[in-house]
């Protein structure tokens, strides 16, 4: 009864486009925001914002990058953790070398660098598709993975390859505690999926779609290839950038290059796949079952019994990770975003059937 | 180092050589890989796992068995009876319960599926035998063929000799059955058009169930002659990685692909290595192959024996 939109008439082309166009999820997100900003950072213990809370949002901003990529442009990729690691070793370079630069532009500065790295092994994707594509963003993986490991340059000559970020600041106030942390990452997530909640409404949003649903007929009605493909490359790297740069400054505060493995990357698709396809939102319910998970799984295993064995337990959470995720695909391979857009029509019609 | 092959010409054969023998058991790997790729479309990930969950049930089965006190040949028979059954029924298994349900959904939701049941199978061998390192003998000599030293020059072990002969008879078996039986011609048909084969009558669960069976004993192959390398280990789930350039240069749909492919890497990757690779400060294996795979791919999109793609609007 709540949940209608009957009476609230729009008299501009602005209030037409809005990205809320009904009140209800107006409010809904302010008072989400709201209570994001003050009231998480107040009552969240220091255990829950740093273990779950923080690389929730930070994954969130590497799944919203994969979505532009595979959601909306239709292109697989496997990179993301390479791209991740780029940023990551980005910022550290920058943030030694100019310390009087303000962290924020370090992190645009990282994210930017990514892009033009992303946007170079984007170039194959003009004329490789499906899963052939896959497989040249995993040379991209490795390769990455090998420079980044095997020229000192890139972690200061640091023996073990470890780097550790230094301190950062923003006007003077220190951002050490995970309060800090938490307030500074949850500043990146709003405002890039507010962008990506543009762009993909925008010209540019709409020619990747057409590019995904299919290529050869978005190039005939003369959606250019090369410019479209590669800033999707572009973008969705520097989304990548970003949240691999806050990996190390927001969340590890140290990191080595294995950091960046596979497993990252199949973790963030795992997160685009099971939140939706082409869907911001879902690239935040993703992030959250994803991180969640291996969790719940653990602290479960923990309550049921401390007699299996450690090494025992390790296999069946992965036992456990997979099958839920072939369980999920098998229920809703639309993903999350797909049920939360079903709950919402349901609760539109409530109390009625129909 | 490149003036090496000049000075020294026996060596560089040998090593591209031995590259070609080690292609061939990235080969038997990938070509699991392609079988599944022919005949369903899906993108098989998991395949990897499989390769470590047949060689860790025969490794165990195994050294159950001569535990046991049995001869060492009855033993490897009986065993190697069990785990090709364990696999098969394990192929099967997984068609019906993951893949039956997803018919029709996007590719990209099926190669999900797959890598969530690599993580399962990974988890599943592993709690069922244990995750520590098994050695796998299989009383195959991994020492030079001394008389085929002498003759030639060249230093070969028996051991990559007998794996490229087994891979070559698999190969072969593969392409006879795949061309000269009733149920092969019904994979070719299903891989052309599901729903034309469907429509004359193949019955398309049967088929599916078939080619996963036969992955499943594919990879127990592969894992043995890799498991008695290496040892059978967590590691060799992660020879899927191994495989995929090797599987991209062949192009994902055909056999013979696999095998080329393998060649290619095995040979040049090696090549690579010992003559390029301190160029750029070594351990270069890593990424060489994809490097490899995705210049090819700049040429050819579909790989050197791929179906072509055809794009209609």
């Amino acid at each position: 009864m709540i949940y209608r939109e009957a009476g609230q008439f729009k008299t501009s082309y602005g209030a037409d486009e809005a990205i809320f166009p009904i009140a209800q999820d107006r409010w809904f997100i302010f008072g989400f925001l709201a209570l994001a900003f003050v009231a998480v950072p107040i009552f969240a213990s220091e255990y829950l914002l740093h273990s779950v809370i923080i690389p929730f949002l930070i994954l969130s901003i590497a799944a919203m990058g994969l979505n532009i990529l595979l959601g909306y442009c239709g292109l697989i990729s496997l990179g993301t953790a390479a791209f991740m690691a780029v940023g990551a070793f980005a910022a550290y370079k920058i943030a030694i070398a100019a310390p009087w630069m303000p962290i924020i532009l370090v992190f645009i500065l990282s994210g930017i660098i990514t892009a033009v790295v992303g946007s170079l092994f984007g170039l194959p994707s003009l004329r490789i598709k499906g899963f052939y594509l896959a497989v040249t963003t995993l040379a991209a993986h490795f390769f990455i993975e090998w420079v980044i490991t095997h020229f000192g340059w890139f972690t200061n000559y640091s023996p073990s390859g470890v780097i550790s970020a230094p301190k950062m600041s923003i006007l003077g106030f220190p951002i050490v505690s995970a309060e800090a942390r938490y307030v500074f990452t949850l500043g990146f997530v709003v405002v890039l999926a507010l962008l990506m909640k543009n762009l993909v409404r925008s010209e540019i949003g709409r020619s990747w779609m057409a590019i995904r649903d299919m290529d050869v007929a978005a190039e005939v009605i003369g959606i250019p290839m090369l410019k479209t493909k590669l800033l999707a490359f572009a973008i969705s790297s520097f989304y990548c950038g970003v949240s691999g740069a806050l990996f190390v400054f927001a969340y590890l505060g140290t990191v080595e290059p294995q950091g960046f493995d596979i497993l990252r990357a199949f973790e963030v698709l795992f997160m685009v796949i099971i939140g939706g396809l082409g869907s911001v939102m879902g690239s935040f319910f993703g992030a959250a079952f994803i991180v969640i998970m291996p969790i719940a799984i653990t602290n479960l295993a923990t309550v049921f019994g401390t007699a299996i064995p450690a090494e025992v337990l390790s296999n069946v959470e992965l036992m456990i990770f997979g099958g839920l995720i072939i369980f999920f695909l098998i229920v809703e391979p639309a993903g999350l975003a797909r049920l939360w857009q079903i709950g919402k029509e349901k609760l539109r019609l409530w109390p009625f059937p129909y | 180092m490149l003036d090496v092959i000049f000075t020294d010409p026996i060596f560089a054969i040998e090593v591209v050589t031995s590259g070609l023998l080690s292609g061939i058991m990235y080969s038997l790997v990938a070509l699991g890989f392609a079988l599944i790729f022919k005949a369903s479309g899906i993108f098989n990930f998991a395949q990897g796992a499989f390769v470590l969950f047949a060689a860790l049930t025969f490794v165990s089965l195994l050294e159950m068995a001569l535990g046991a006190g049995w001869n060492w040949g009855l033993a490897f028979v009986l065993c190697l009876l069990a785990a090709l059954a364990g696999m098969i029924a394990y192929g099967v298994a997984v068609e019906r319960i993951v893949l039956r349900p997803l018919v029709n959904q996007p590719l990209i939701i099926l190669f999900m599926a797959t890598i969530g049941l690599n993580f399962f199978t990974e988890g599943f061998a592993q709690t069922l035998w244990g995750s520590q390192v098994h050695p796998l003998d299989l009383k195959i000599p991994d020492e030079p063929w001394q008389e085929l030293g002498e003759a030639t020059g060249l230093y070969l072990s028996y051991f990559e000799i007998i794996a490229a002969v087994i891979a070559g008879v698999l190969v072969a078996g593969i392409a006879l059955f795949f061309n000269k039986t009733k149920v092969g011609r019904a994979l070719r048909a299903v891989s052309d058009d599901h729903q034309a084969a469907m429509s004359v009558g193949i019955p398309l669960q049967h088929i599916w169930a078939i080619t996963w069976a036969a992955a499943g004993i594919i990879a127990l192959v592969a894992g043995m002659l890799w498991g008695a390398k290496l040892g059978v280990q967590f590691s060799l789930s992660l020879l899927a990685l191994k495989a995929l350039p090797v599987l991209i240069i062949g192009g994902l749909d055909s056999i013979t692909g696999a095998i080329v492919g393998g060649l290619i890497v095995g040979a040049s990757e090696k090549f690579a290595e010992v003559f390029i690779g301190s160029y750029f400060g070594g351990a270069i294996e890593n990424w060489f192959p994809y490097m490899l795979a995705t210049v090819f791919l700049l040429f050819r999109p579909q790989g050197l024996f791929g179906e072509k793609i055809i794009d209609r609007v």
